[in-house]
């Protein structure tokens, strides 16, 4: 007998949701980005987050990042060298999501930097995510300064080898039990990282002690590491990408297996409509601002973080999380659970081995489906650091930003054309 | 009217038990003037659109 539309959508859901949960992510390697994308040795091809973008819709911070970024990948003099590039199309800019690459915030990835290296073992791919910068003046807000360049190089020269040759050493460490202790001790890998930072620094440290060519170099790797609370989101980002991957072109599925935004677009993609983008004007973060900044400093939301999210942590996870829910101004710390406990309510299911204790070790929500988003009209709530709209200055808060609804309903009606329906 | 319905007269002298539906302010206003009110966060399918509603009917929403 056939089955109907809503049985054949169950079906693929239950699948999608499967590959999801039976993700096995091990963070294997760190190794120069054009050796596992090739399509980076060619041309001055630049990765950026978010849906597709050109050049005279980028936003502020997002042109500071091409900009530096080409200065340091040695394809223009100076800044006004690399503008005059970008303005005249001879930059390639393609989103990191084509790359099974994800980065935050303006997400650059070039040939020569380091990338972090997620294989999910039980499907055999593999995602990648260049190393974090830290707080501050850093590319991933649109810093482009002589700092910022020298971070990089240093990225790549020193701290993105030895943790490579870390990695190699120990094998690769599995990713889904650190997430699983990070929950219990309070982060919820978006705008909380410290519990997993620290962990995966206790893993770290006794191997980049072994490995380690040179004294000096290795306080610094140990000190950069250990300074740097936001140092694992870029770990669980490349976990995310390895995760969705597989969820990817599942036909009759409405599982969301991407939400990204580039500072003038957000975009999601859906397992059944496969590679393409459903986009609206990205929206403002709600939050907090560091001292001496205020909401009409404020860069609209970037990055392709909310990986995370679609993967049920982040803004999902938030329960786990009640200190995060003030940092980023988000309301009482008792009021964390009703995030989550929202986000239960448009997602397919629990993750049964990333659970929150202070909510009875209930599952974080997985698997945003977009007919609960269209029908509830609640927005997947993310997390998120808000950059100064000016490029070079960095980050001046953090907040909640909401996915735009418009990006659902333009993707239910696609998949219903898909399906027959109308 | 039943012997198991409340007589008018009742329902008017106690206290009103209110359980509100949708629009919030009906609560906020009930609260204002001290009168306890159950807020059932409701909106309809699809915020109104009539369009997507049919369309989740027809996919299993």
């Amino acid at each position: 007998m056939k089955r109907n539309v809503g049985q054949q959508i169950a079906s693929a859901n239950a699948e999608a949701l499967r590959r999801v949960l039976a993700a096995d992510p091990v963070l294997v390697d760190c190794v120069p980005a054009a050796t596992v994308i090739p399509a980076l040795g060619q041309g001055r091809r630049i990765l950026h987050a978010g849906p597709p973008i050109g050049w005279e819709r980028m936003c502020g911070p997002m042109r500071g990042a091409v900009q530096g970024i080409a200065v340091f990948e040695g394809w223009a003099k100076d800044l006004g060298d690399a503008d005059a590039l970008a303005a005249a199309g001879k930059l390639e800019l393609e989103p990191n999501h084509h790359f099974s690459a994800v980065g935050p915030m303006t997400g650059m990835t070039t040939r020569s930097q380091p990338l972090l290296v997620v294989e999910n073992r039980a499907f055999g791919n593999r995602a990648y995510c260049a190393i974090n910068e830290g707080l501050g003046k850093v590319m991933r807000f649109g810093g482009n300064d002589a700092e910022v360049l020298g971070r990089l190089a240093w990225l790549r020269d020193v701290l993105g080898p030895a943790l490579g040759r870390t990695l190699r050493e120990i094998g690769g460490i599995p990713l889904k039990p650190l997430i699983a202790r990070g929950l219990g001790m309070g982060d919820e890998m978006h705008q909380r990282n410290v519990a997993c930072s620290s962990l995966l620094l206790r893993i770290l440290a006794p191997a980049l002690a072994r490995t380690s060519t040179k004294g000096g170099d290795l306080a610094e790797c140990l000190g950069f590491i250990g300074r740097n609370d936001q140092f694992f989101l870029n770990v669980a980002m490349a976990m995310g990408k390895a995760m969705t991957d597989p969820a990817l072109g599942i036909e009759g599925s409405t599982m969301v297996t991407a939400m990204c935004r580039n500072g003038t677009d957000f975009g999601i993609r859906v397992s059944g409509t496969g590679d393409q983008w459903f986009t609206a004007p990205v929206e403002m973060p709600v939050g907090l601002y560091f001292p001496g900044y205020t909401a009409a400093d404020a860069n609209p939301d970037m990055g392709d973080s909310a990986i995370v999210e679609t993967i049920g942590l982040g803004g999902f996870a938030m329960g786990a999380a009640p200190a995060v829910v003030g940092f980023i101004g988000a309301g009482q710390a008792s009021e964390a659970a009703v995030f989550t406990r929202t986000m239960a309510e448009i997602t397919l299911g629990p993750n049964p081995e990333w659970t929150i204790p202070a909510m009875d070790f209930a599952g974080v929500p997985t698997g945003i489906d977009i007919r609960l988003v269209v029908e509830t009209g609640l927005a997947p709530t993310i997390n998120t650091g808000i950059a100064h709209r000016k490029p070079g200055i960095g980050q001046v808060g953090a907040g909640v930003v909401k996915a735009p609804l418009r990006c659902f309903d333009d993707a239910l009606v696609a998949f219903a054309a898909r399906m027959g329906v109308a | 009217m039943t012997d198991k319905t409340v007589p008018t007269r009742t329902l008017i002298a106690a206290p009103p038990k209110v359980i509100n539906i949708g629009l919030e302010r009906f609560a906020t206003e009930l609260a204002a003037q001290r009168v306890t009110a159950v807020h059932v966060d409701w909106a309809p399918p699809a915020r109104g659109d009539t369009r997507l509603a049919a369309l989740l009917a027809k996919l299993g929403g």
